[in-house]
């Protein structure tokens, strides 16, 4: 069971970390009781170049932000994180919480391919459908393409260099 | 001709249509003028490019003073086909569909860096540049190009109409007539 000390508010950016078994609950925690109204962002990161990697390639952020109803302003700002493993999936989806969470994983699966763990089929939001991997994984190859029309060749190898003469309107 | 035209033409300029009068032109030239100063354009608008082609074509640099202000949002009604703003390859297909849609003769304006080679985008998402998909006829370069740049590359457009005569091949660039 959360209570409120488990969420110390360390100021206007507040982190704070959480195996990914607790992450469904400290969310919901967040949004019931804590009042954090605002999913501001839900992204990721790949750490596969860094020393954290050993727990987890790949890091899950909620930038949450608690409105006052009332006047608008914010109150508290808070980023949790959790840590998935290569192959695995992450924590449920919680769209049912904050309704913008849906296109958020959706981009998290689209470019990382982390998926919630309770939405297998779930779609790619940016990319085509007919796109392989995941490019912001540090392994996708920076130079790979994946044209859906054939690329025609370079007009270099078009046209007869003789037609590539410079004109100018007046002169 | 009808009666009432020419006699409207005699009251009103004094001038009657009867008079003869000849204009001889060579019948490439005559055509090129007509299509240069009556350009339809299809703007395929797609990012940050398209403030600079409406600043260009607003009252204020004003497209219509070189008979191209008209757009016309059917490719089968337009003759130029203005790609304005980063493709991706995601967007690439429709591209090439309009293009194809669109009846001869027809030119095809790279407007803005990211068209004519991707610009700084040289990613997995980023068409990098379309002539790789549709033959371009002029290239408009910069980021995004101010609109001095764009009539320039109008009147080249046009300079390139002219010369082209009746029958201009899509995608190829003709020696000047001189």
């Amino acid at each position: 069971m959360m209570t409120e000390k488990d969420f110390p508010d360390a100021g206007f950016d507040t982190v704070q970390l959480v195996p990914k078994a607790q992450a469904r609950e400290a969310l919901s925690f967040l949004k019931n009781e804590l009042g954090f109204n605002v999913l501001v962002d839900h992204t990721a990161a790949d750490l596969s170049k860094w020393p954290e990697a050993k727990e987890g390639r790949f890091e899950l952020t909620w930038r949450l932000m608690k409105l006052d109803p009332k006047t608008g302003l914010v109150e508290r700002r808070l980023a949790l994180k959790t840590r998935v493993a290569e192959g695995e999936d992450g924590p449920p989806s919680s769209k049912d919480l904050w309704p913008n969470a849906d296109w958020a994983e959706r981009e998290v699966w689209d470019m990382f391919g982390v998926k919630p763990s309770d939405n297998p089929s779930i779609k790619r939001l940016l990319l085509y459908e007919e796109f392989k991997g995941h490019p912001l994984r540090k392994d996708y190859p920076i130079a790979k393409r994946q044209p859906l029309v054939e690329p025609m060749a370079a007009p270099r190898e078009r046209i007869d260099p003789k037609e590539l003469r410079p004109k100018l309107v007046d002169s | 001709m009808s009666d009432e035209f020419e006699s409207r033409g005699a009251e009103g300029s004094g001038e009657s249509f009867r008079t003869p009068g000849i204009i001889a032109s060579r019948l490439d030239d005559a055509i090129g003028w007509a299509r240069k100063y009556s350009i339809f354009q299809y703007p395929f608008v797609t990012a940050c490019c398209g403030m600079e082609f409406m600043s260009t074509a607003g009252s204020h640099y004003d497209l219509d003073r070189f008979g191209a202000g008209f757009p016309r949002f059917s490719p089968r009604q337009a003759d130029v086909l203005m790609v304005v703003g980063t493709v991706s390859h995601k967007i690439a297909p429709i591209l090439k569909r309009i293009y194809e849609q669109m009846a001869e003769p027809k030119w095809v304006v790279a407007f803005g860096v990211c068209t004519c080679t991707g610009g700084f985008y040289d990613d997995y998402a980023t068409v990098q540049g379309i002539d790789t998909i549709v033959p371009v006829d002029l290239y408009i370069p910069g980021c995004p190009p101010r609109p001095e740049n764009v009539l320039q590359g109008l009147m080249l457009l046009q300079d390139k109409i002219q010369k082209q005569g009746r029958h201009p091949k899509p995608g190829t660039l003709r020696p000047p007539v001189r």
